[in-house]
């Protein structure tokens, strides 16, 4: 079991002609993931990688029975893709592309009130559900099924966790990543909502870093439930010089940064192990999972 | 990025908003010819620095003559002004803004900001402006009032009533040039603080401070001109036209990181180690080889660099290979042979290290991370 997305999971890609639409395209299918077509618009009717090429989202779903898709457009088309992808009603919607502005995620936001669409992104990684499919740009060598659901706001530290619960036989059930910007789709708070319904899901590593509310809305949400399953976090920007911004587009807010130091105590006193650093998550993962 | 005060005043002068006249100066004598100019009959000398909290900290003082507002200048420009957002090392003061001075009865506070959750614009407000703004919101969060801008206007007249500002169009008339603004420039903050009532009745913006999004000036090339001067370091310049995201600190260990949060996890890891990073690197999924070679040579043009920490996942977009490649590019171009101490995992590890051990680069290599952070922190002199 999986969240959001599993093997029946149908998908499209918007711009996959392109050349980064084309390999990640190539790479997804050869991890066995199902994709049935392509959209770009002016190229309906052709044919790219052995897959259908459609105008839009709308003939591509009628034609293929879709119910994901993949964005990689060019950022200033990107708003307008991740919003013909909510109105033509697909499941889940995974936004690669970086440097999508942020008044664009207004209508984006808008489109979103009220469908039926999980928005993955702008700015992430994807969704993988090893052995099952694959929706981004994340390597899969070292993704192995198994127990261990993963939210994060960083691709290069998902990698790095990924890799070491693999090698130490501790699979993945799925990985999610929510994306770099401030203002974006899912949020671990609907991801630890998820991974707390999928009973093959035994345990959940969240990664954070400075800025954003991320962490302070999981750890309430956490406070309000009984989550039934261990949470480990791993919050990264402790020694960050607070003048200056590092990591993703961050948050803006009047008040100052948010500490990687106050989002590890809020989760903490959630109920949450937290991992100093990042080569003791999993340590943490397998302790915390003995004492469930 | 955010712009200094003259600049996000200009920006927003072409809006149906009042600031007092000013002029900018970069020395004393100019700043006194500027006030000669203005002719007002009391100034106000603004330190011209990125960071918030300046009235505090010195950083905004007030002169009865242009003679008097040249050594008001003369003790601000060249020194850093440190202010509760600048850091220990303060930001050295370029140029002052020379204005005259506004007869205020009161200070209020307007902001638009972009709800995180919503990415609606939202309207904020206080009464309770003024120099000391940001400390009362801290400390009580009540004090500001906030709306989104879809609401009508009869709405957001009732929040501004209900946040103690008086009835007057004229306030109202701010509100909707500020909310014009700041959607047609693709702002992510516009702070007029203090919004000041003077004591003829007027609305004048004494400071102003807007935050641009830098992924959407690709919409507003006329913007190019102001915002040319960012703020960045030379070296932090380079690496940006080089698809790298550079931060200098003050340390010894050069550091070679893919991501901003592995990059932010090794880090924690040096400094609580003892170590003394020489900067953050992101090296952007865009980058190539070459890219990365430019931002390596960057750390290797750095005396105070003992050692270099190459610490790479490679991923589904950057490669353990295209970064190693990048790195035997630089060495092979500097007369520097500093030890890299490298942990290499993921994608093309393996390829990555043929390539740094073919090109006989100084490399020693660990599998485990916390070692490697280790040896380069010894390496470097031990705990700080």
């Amino acid at each position: 079991m999986s969240i959001l997305i599993d093997e029946n999971t149908k998908v499209i890609v918007q711009g996959m002609t392109g050349r980064s639409g084309t390999f990640y395209t190539d790479l997804a299918m050869r991890y066995g993931s199902d994709y049935v077509g392509g959209v770009r618009p002016g190229k309906g009717g052709g044919r790219h990688l052995g897959l259908p090429i459609f105008d839009t989202v709308a003939d591509a779903v009628a034609e293929t029975g879709a119910n994901a898709s993949l964005i990689m457009v060019p950022a200033h088309h990107a708003a307008d893709a991740m919003i013909e992808a909510i109105t033509a009603k697909l499941d889940v919607v995974v936004c690669v592309t970086e440097r999508v502005p942020q008044h664009d995620m207004t209508r984006v936001k808008a489109a979103l009130q009220g469908s039926r669409t999980v928005l993955i992104g702008p700015n992430s990684q994807g969704i993988l559900t090893p052995g099952a499919c694959k929706i981004g740009v994340m390597p899969t060598k070292d993704a192995r099924q198994g127990p261990v659901g993963i939210v994060s706001r960083s691709a290069s530290l998902t990698s790095e966790v990924l890799a070491q619960t693999s090698a130490a036989n501790l699979g993945q059930s799925t990985t999610i990543g929510v994306g770099g910007d401030a203002i974006h789709g899912i949020g671990f708070t609907d991801a630890l909502r998820r991974f707390r319904d999928d009973p093959e899901t035994k345990a959940v590593i969240l990664i954070g870093e400075i800025g954003g509310r991320e962490e302070e809305d999981a750890a309430a949400y956490l406070q309000s439930v009984d989550y039934g399953k261990p949470v480990i976090a791993l919050v990264v920007g402790r020694h960050a010089p607070k003048e200056r911004r590092m990591g993703h587009a961050g948050t803006l807010s009047i008040f100052g940064l948010e500490t990687a130091d106050a989002k590890a105590k809020a989760l903490r006193d959630a109920g949450v192990v937290i991992a100093e650093h990042a080569d003791d998550v999993v340590s943490c993962v397998k302790r915390a999972m003995a004492d469930a | 990025m955010f712009l200094s005060e003259h600049k996000s005043k200009e920006l927003l002068s072409q809006y149906k908003i009042d600031f007092p006249e000013g002029r900018i100066a970069k020395s004393a004598e100019e700043a006194e010819s500027r006030s000669r100019e203005i002719g007002a009959s009391k100034y106000v000398v603004k330190a011209q620095i990125a960071a918030g909290g300046r009235g505090l900290a010195g950083g905004i003082k007030f002169a009865a003559t242009p003679s008097l507002v040249r050594e008001e200048a003369e003790k601000l420009l060249g020194k850093p002004l440190v202010t509760e957002q600048t850091g220990p090392a303060g930001e050295i003061v370029g140029a002052v803004y020379i204005e005259a001075a506004v007869p205020i009865e009161k200070d209020f506070f307007i902001a638009l900001v972009l709800d995180l959750a919503t990415a609606i614009p939202t309207f904020l407000a206080s009464s309770k402006g003024g120099v000391e703004f940001e400390q009362v919101a801290r400390m009580n969060p009540d004090v500001v009032s906030s709306i989104p801008l879809d609401n009508d206007a009869a709405a957001i007249a009732d929040m501004l009533k209900s946040a103690g500002f008086p009835d007057e169009q004229s306030v109202a008339d701010i509100v909707q040039s500020a909310a014009r603004a700041f959607v047609e420039y693709d702002m992510n903050l516009l702070e007029i603080n203090p919004l000041a009532r003077t004591s003829d009745g007027e609305w004048v913006a004494v400071d102003a401070k807007v935050g641009l999004d830098t992924n959407a000036l690709f919409r507003h090339p006329e913007l190019e001109a102001l915002i040319s001067d960012d703020g960045l370091t030379k070296a932090e310049r380079i690496a940006q036209e080089n698809e790298i995201n550079l931060v200098k600190l003050d340390g010894n260990i050069g550091v070679v990181v893919n991501g901003a949060g592995l990059g932010l996890a090794t880090n924690d890891m040096l400094v609580d180690a003892g170590g003394k990073p020489a900067n953050f690197m992101d090296i952007r999924t865009t980058a190539t080889s070459f890219h990365i070679a430019k931002g390596v040579e960057l750390l290797l043009d750095d005396p105070s660099v003992k050692n270099i920490l190459l610490n790479v996942h490679g991923g589904g977009m950057t490669v353990c290979d295209t970064v190693a490649e990048g790195v035997a590019f630089a060495f092979s171009r500097s007369s520097r042979r500093v030890p890299i101490i490298t942990r290499l995992a993921g994608q093309g590890s393996e390829w990555a290290l043929k390539i740094l051990k073919d090109r006989l680069l100084p490399v020693e290599v660990f599998d485990d991370l916390g070692a490697a952070v280790a040896r380069s922190v010894e390496l470097a002199g031990g705990r700080a």
